[in-house]
């Protein structure tokens, strides 16, 4: 019953998502507003139809129907139901499903914002622009409905049906936060659809509106808040679960999220310049359409089992259909750029190398400098052996080698941006404002060497993220200072009243802070990192850096989806105790191996993570890791600020859109006339 | 947009940027390659890759673990289907899941004692979703302790 209500309500969603595309073209190519309407109410329908499918599946999952080839793949009825809820996405099916389920969403948002504009315009004037961008978007709701319709339907039949099934993918099974990371992350990946989706409808429409920067930008800073997010917790995650200590191990799947993130970042800055100066269109819309791509392309490596990885599913038959959907893609793209590019010549030009435009276009090269980097870096094995026919990795090595410098010149930019002004900055200026925080930093950093600081890489993340920060705070004491001074208000009612003043520009600043914290969180905990292994005896105590570790005892528990064993110990400063740890293995039925779980004690200071590596049978000794990261938790709480920073830009109200430079209208390209768009 | 010495120099400039950066990435790439061989493969190449960075992947052979607890020394033979099989020395206690007939893939290097010197070793997650095999049992050990916990 499950089944035939998923599948039909999957079938129904299709044929909408179809008939709405054809509706959003013709609409937009007519310019008749009936069609548009009928597209418009499409997206809401296909919103309803795969909501419905989602949440037959997790009913299925629920009820334990394994008469649902899903709910017989990663069901089980010993799985307590908060992992049951989220095993949908614990395989390929169910992942593609939740994808489906939140493009609708995006979809439905869409249509439903064209919606207000086209009342707002009235209904005798239709422009095409927002009906091809949903039809757009309907395509690629076209192209997951028709994978979870056919090769990876979650909805066949079982025959036999099992009576119980092997319950989810251990490794998921193991931490909460597989609740929290997937449907983050998603929401961040499938969301960069919409941009990309607006950027091919101006294309098609063959003109962009003076609020196209700042309704594409909203459209892309909600998902890249997301994936931000999404990233960071996955880092988490890793920490928290793979008993490994770190948090990112340049695996494909984390690179296949990364680059599109590192390509959006660039695209937000870009198209400030965009809406600001008229200036780097082509290499703006080039760059959201880079960014779909390589959703898309990430998708294909991590769901098509070309690269192995620890998020890699078993070899799946979708691999081809993304290769095609990935070939069209970049076909479309690339005409619709050749044939258009006309539309995106620039409306400004440079007036001086020390200015904002300058920071933004070097933070731009920076920033797909390193997603080349990343990208080449995830390609080769695929290449080598395509071409050379060996296997091959590439190595960590090559990562940090890359990305070390980058960031640093990114951590430098992320203060100094912000600092200098738009068209020309003056060295006098610029002395001022760089003073103190210069002190600051060669402040902190003869600190650090007297403290003993000898890594010449941390050392001078650490100068330049104080420079940097030096820098941002400025940019909120000299408005809140003048704002003080002639309105008498309090202090912090002033600080509050400039950031609402202009809540994209502190909120973005905010972000900035953000990602400062977390290289210093990065930068430290790599370089700094302290490791030891030990077979201890039950009551003996071993000593890593200030912690000694004793180990209380080694035992054994049941629960109703996995046996555990553990092993207590006591983790003491000084002779005082500072907690208790218990690292354990899990054994789950759905595994052949152990799975550990580390035990981690976070502070801000320094986290002391244990995990449980062996035991003998008669429960007399262990073999424990003990791993201590100072500063670790700087990358969460840094992540947890870019997400405050991006809520506080996106929150409605207040004066968002900075006001654009006045630009000489003779010399300024004529938008083409929207009758020779063609679909 | 006409073109002028500007744009000329700009050009310039990025070109040469441009050709720094691939000259880094390249070299950072060729530098950091570590080649994927089986047992028989690594024993084909012998003395040219001596001292090169390889992953070895093969199964552990049953009965070859030797562990040397004061060494911290860990020694055993991977085989591949060929029963080609190869010395690795590693050093460290090995996971709680290691044991003879498992998947393993060992980082290090092959050297000219005719040893693999590891200092990644890594057990093959079934990290692909897979239900066990019909009849396969995981490990039971630690059922002893359950065990001796009840008496």
């Amino acid at each position: 019953m499950n089944g035939v209500v998923g599948h039909a309500a999957t079938l129904s969603a299709l044929l909408l998502a179809a008939l709405g595309a054809v509706a959003a073209f013709v609409g937009g190519r007519r310019r008749d507003a009936r069609y548009v309407t009928a597209a418009q109410r499409a997206g809401v329908g296909v919103f309803a139809l795969v909501a419905l499918t989602f949440v037959v599946m997790e009913r299925a999952l629920i009820m334990h129907d394994f008469s649902v080839s899903y709910v017989a793949q990663v069901g089980s009825r010993a799985t307590p139901l908060f992992y049951t809820i989220i095993s949908l996405w614990s395989a390929l099916e169910g992942s593609i499903l939740l994808w489906a389920l939140i493009l609708s969403v995006f979809t439905a948002l869409l249509a439903l914002s064209s919606r207000r504009q086209s009342k707002s315009e009235g209904e005798g004037d239709v422009d095409p622009q927002l009906p091809y961008a949903l039809g757009t978007l309907f395509c690629v709701n076209i192209f997951f409905l028709l994978l979870i319709s056919w090769p990876a339907n979650p909805f066949r039949a079982m025959s036999p049906i099992p009576p119980d099934g092997p319950g989810p993918n251990a490794l998921l099974q193991n931490s909460p936060f597989m609740g929290v990371h997937p449907p983050l992350l998603y929401t961040g990946y499938v969301g960069l659809s919409v941009p990309f989706a607006l950027a091919t409808g101006a294309l098609l429409a063959g003109r962009l509106k003076p609020d196209w920067p700042r309704v594409i930008r909203r459209w892309t800073m909600v998902p890249w808040t997301f994936l931000s997010l999404g990233i960071v917790a996955g880092a988490w995650w890793s920490y928290e679960v793979l008993g490994w200590g770190g948090y990112w191990a340049w695996d494909p799947v984390e690179n296949a999220s990364f680059m599109p993130w590192l390509t959006a970042t660039a695209f937000l800055h870009s198209v400030m310049v965009q809406e600001r100066r008229g200036m780097l269109k082509a290499w703006t819309i080039t760059l959201i359409i880079a960014t779909f791509l390589l959703t898309v392309l990430g998708t294909f490596l991590t769901r098509s089992g070309v690269l192995a990885s620890v998020h890699s599913f078993t070899q799946s038959p979708i691999g081809p259909f993304f290769l095609t959907f990935l070939g069209i893609v970049l076909l479309a793209s690339l005409t619709l750029l050749a044939w258009r590019g006309n539309a995106l010549s620039s409306e400004g030009r440079f007036d001086a190398a020390l200015s904002r435009e300058s920071a933004f276009m070097i933070n731009n090269l920076l920033f797909s400098g390193f997603a080349f980097v990343v990208l080449l870096g995830t390609m080769f094995p695929l290449i080598a052996e395509a071409v050379r026919g060996v296997k091959v990795s590439v190595g960590g090595p090559y990562f940090s080698q890359m990305s070390v410098p980058i960031a640093l010149m990114l951590i430098f930019l992320a203060g100094v941006g912000p600092a200098l002004p738009w068209r020309k900055g003056s060295l006098e200026l610029l002395r001022g404002k760089f003073r103190w925080p210069t002190i600051g930093a060669l402040a902190v950093g003869v600190a650090l060497a007297a403290a003993g600081v000898r890594a010449p890489l941390a050392w001078l993340a650490f100068v330049l993220a104080v420079f940097s920060a030096g820098l941002l705070v400025a940019e909120f004491v000299g408005p809140t200072r003048a704002r003080h001074a002639t309105t008498g208000e309090p202090w912090l009612l002033a600080l509050w009243r400039v950031c609402a003043s202009n809540r994209r520009r502190y909120g973005g600043y905010v972000v900035h802070g953000g990602v400062l914290v977390l290289a210093v969180g990065v930068a430290s905990s790599a370089t700094f990192r302290r490791e030891a292994e030990w077979t201890l005896q039950v009551g003996a105590t071993e000593q890593l850096g200030r912690y000694q570790v004793r180990l209380d005892s080694v035992w054994a528990v049941h629960e109703s989806n996995r046996d555990g064993v553990m092993a207590a110990t006591t983790v003491s400063v000084g002779g005082r105790v500072l907690t208790r740890l218990n690292p354990r293995l899990n054994y789950y039925k759905s595994a052949m191996e152990p799975i550990g779980t580390p035990a981690v004690r976070e502070s801000l200071r320094e986290d002391i993570y244990l995990v449980l590596m062996a035991y003998t049978a008669d429960g007399k000794h262990a073999t424990i890791k003990a791993i201590a990261s100072p500063l670790v938790a700087w990358i969460w709480l840094g992540g947890g600020i870019m997400g405050l920073g991006a809520l506080f830009a996106l929150w409605p109200g207040g004066a968002g859109a900075p006001r654009r430079d006045p630009v000489p209208e003779p010399g300024r390209p004529r938008a083409r006339p929207v009758s020779e768009a063609r679909v | 947009m006409k073109w002028n010495g500007r744009k000329t120099g700009i050009a310039i400039g990025s070109g040469v940027v441009l050709l720094i950066f691939a000259y880094l990435v390249w070299g950072g790439i060729g530098n950091n390659l570590v080649y994927f061989l089986t047992p028989t493969e690594l024993l084909a190449k012998g003395s040219t890759v001596y001292g090169t960075s390889v992953r070895l992947g093969g199964i552990v052979e049953e009965g070859s673990i030797r562990w040397d607890a004061d060494r911290r020394e860990l020694r055993f033979r991977l085989e591949d289907e060929s029963a080609k099989t190869v010395e690795v020395i590693s050093t460290g206690v090995p996971p709680q899941m290691f044991n003879g007939g498992i998947g393993a893939v060992v980082e290090g290097v092959w050297t000219a004692e005719g040893v693999f010197r590891c200092h990644n070793l890594m057990v093959k997650h079934s990290n692909e979703y897979k239900a066990p095999m019909p009849g396969a049992k995981p490990p039971e050990f630690y059922r002893e302790l359950f065990r001796k916990q009840q008496s």
